[in-house]
């Protein structure tokens, strides 16, 4: 199967891989992705590649269906049609010990950071090391640490989570993320309710992560500024469709207006029926 | 055609509601099955003797309190209308099989759901709304393994001890009447209505406890994955909880007790 990297919707955006990416298999392939709630339709057919190594950023607006895209390449979802495949893996249709794996090759950061409040931030981060693998405590021990020490914390493993600041808690969450040392890692929304100067370290983390470990990486995020800084590739969703995929360069300098507006942050003021596609088919 | 149509979405609603909760519950057998505290490992084994402390060992002063006050009420109730008769001993009986088959279980069961099944279904929903539940998924953790099973163990282990807590200090009220109307001794009282419980009456409590038990944990539980929208629905869904648990361990009394009275006499 060849995959269709011709987008949907926009004016001929050139979507082909990095050159220095071209001939890999994609590790993340989604194809024909529909998601429905009811009739309103959240995702219309979403094709998307994500080749190793390379960092993708997803934009769009509020609504515009990229967070149930990554919920759906996190195997949180159940689309209505269209197949996610995952290092060869459709993660819609696996079995529970395929899954477990894909799941094990992947590392999530969530929007809310999704600390266990119940647990330190050490056994937070120490979690899927004691559940996964049969480590001795004092390894255990000291990967947490390493952990921490790579997102620039250290010393935190015996505090709880809502001892920290939300920077502090976002870089825990990569912590964890980070502890079984994945091939793939899923960021929501990594700048959200932070300020500039610590969503800018939080960039910096990215950056760090990608050039030192090789990770495929995966975000999403509205930031133009961090998306622009982080990027290897990146796509724009409108209206649960993909409008462009592209080098940071073909999305900054692309003519559609949406686009346009996005970059240039300018307002919507004149098309109405931005969301008009939410009430269903009628309209 | 509108009532009809509302018949019949309320019916389609509470159908999927029993099969949710018959999927999770098999879930959750075959969870239970597969990391027992015994053989898994020391963390839940370590979460599940924290929760049989919190569901048991704290709700027992509550548990007894309630269950004595309810005994003695039994008593009073009783003695007022069996003194007409002259059959004050009727007491005993009365005091020792309601207490037993009946009142000792109800009692633990709505204490637990007070305190147990809201605080269940609000931790769960606080899990799912911060993403919590999404997290362990993502990390290859089963959130029914790895969240219900600790609770459900917990339960079943101490869901029984307090229906015993229960009916012992009802009767135990009782037998504070009996002291006081009867001059009766309370080793007397005791061995009375040792005399009088038969092995249904401690099977039929026993079992009810265990059901009721699953029933509080389960809802709870079922109630807290399913939450949506935010702090607010963490409120709607632990009153649910508590409503919805309460309803059903009282149809599950109705059942216990229609089958125990018409198959084991």
């Amino acid at each position: 199967m060849t995959p269709n990297l011709q987008t949907r919707g926009g004016n001929g955006a050139d979507s082909r891989a990095l050159p220095h990416l071209l001939g890999n298999e994609p590790i993340i392939a989604v194809r024909g992705l529909e998601v429905a709630y009811g009739n309103r339709y959240v995702l219309r057919g979403v094709d998307l590649d994500v080749y190793p190594g390379e960092t993708m950023v997803i934009l769009g607006a509020s609504g515009s269906g990229k967070s149930t895209l990554l919920r759906h390449i996190e195997g949180l979802g159940k689309p209505s049609s269209g197949t996610i495949m995952v290092k060869g893996v459709d993660i819609c249709s696996a079995s529970r010990k395929e899954l477990k794996n894909v799941r094990r090759a992947m590392g999530v950061s969530f929007q809310s950071a999704a600390m266990f409040n119940s647990m330190t931030v050490g056994d937070n981060v120490a979690l899927p090391l004691r559940e996964h693998t049969n480590l001795a405590e004092s390894t255990i021990r000291l990967m947490t640490k390493m952990k921490l020490q790579q997102v620039g914390l250290s010393g935190v493993e015996d505090l709880y989570p809502s001892q920290l600041s939300g920077g502090m808690r976002k870089r825990a969450s990569v912590a964890r993320a980070l502890a079984m040392d994945p091939e793939i890692l899923l960021f929501d929304e990594p700048s959200a309710g932070l300020d500039p100067i610590i969503a800018a370290g939080i960039d910096e983390l990215i950056l760090h992560l990608k050039k030192a470990f090789k990770m495929t990486i995966v975000i999403v995020t509205h930031e133009m500024q961090s998306a622009f800084l982080i990027a290897d590739r990146m796509c724009m969703l409108y209206q649960g469709e993909i409008l462009a995929v592209g080098t940071v360069d073909e999305i900054r300098n692309h003519r559609h207006p949406h686009i346009r507006r996005f970059v240039d942050r300018a307002a919507n003021r004149f098309d109405k029926s931005d969301h008009s596609y939410l009430t269903g088919f009628e309209s | 055609m509108t009532f009809l149509e509302s018949i019949g979405r309320s019916t389609v609603e509470k159908v999927e509601y029993i099969g949710g909760l018959a999927i999770q519950f098999w879930r959750g057998l075959v969870s239970s099955w597969r990391i027992n505290p015994f053989t898994g490992s020391r963390l839940r084994w370590k979460t599940t003797v924290r929760q049989m402390a919190v569901i048991g060992v704290q709700a027992l002063p509550v548990v007894c309190l309630i269950s004595g006050a309810t005994g003695l009420i039994m008593a009073l109730q009783g003695g007022a209308e069996l003194r007409k008769f002259g059959a004050m001993g009727v007491v005993i009986n009365l005091v020792g099989t309601s207490m037993t088959r009946e009142l000792g279980p109800l009692m633990a069961a709505i204490v637990v759901i007070g305190r147990s099944g809201s605080s269940i279904s609000a931790e769960i929903g606080a899990m799912t709304v911060t993403e919590e539940i999404d997290a362990l998924r993502t990390m290859a953790l089963d959130p029914v393994e790895f969240v219900l099973v600790p609770k459900y163990i917990a339960m079943m282990a101490m869901m029984p001890c307090l229906t015993v807590a229960a009916v012992f200090s009802g009767i135990l009220a009782g037998g504070i009447f009996t002291y006081y109307t009867l001059d009766m001794t309370l080793s007397v009282y005791l061995q009375r209505t040792a005399e009088i419980l038969m092995m249904r009456d401690i099977v039929s409590s026993m079992a009810k406890a265990v059901a009721f038990g699953t029933i509080i944990v389960h809802v709870g539980c079922f109630e807290g994955f399913t939450v949506t929208g935010g702090p607010e629905g963490v409120g709607r869904s632990t009153t649910n909880a508590v409503v919805k648990s309460i309803f059903l361990v009282v149809l599950a009394d109705l059942l216990f007790t229609a089958f125990f009275y018409f198959f084991w006499r």
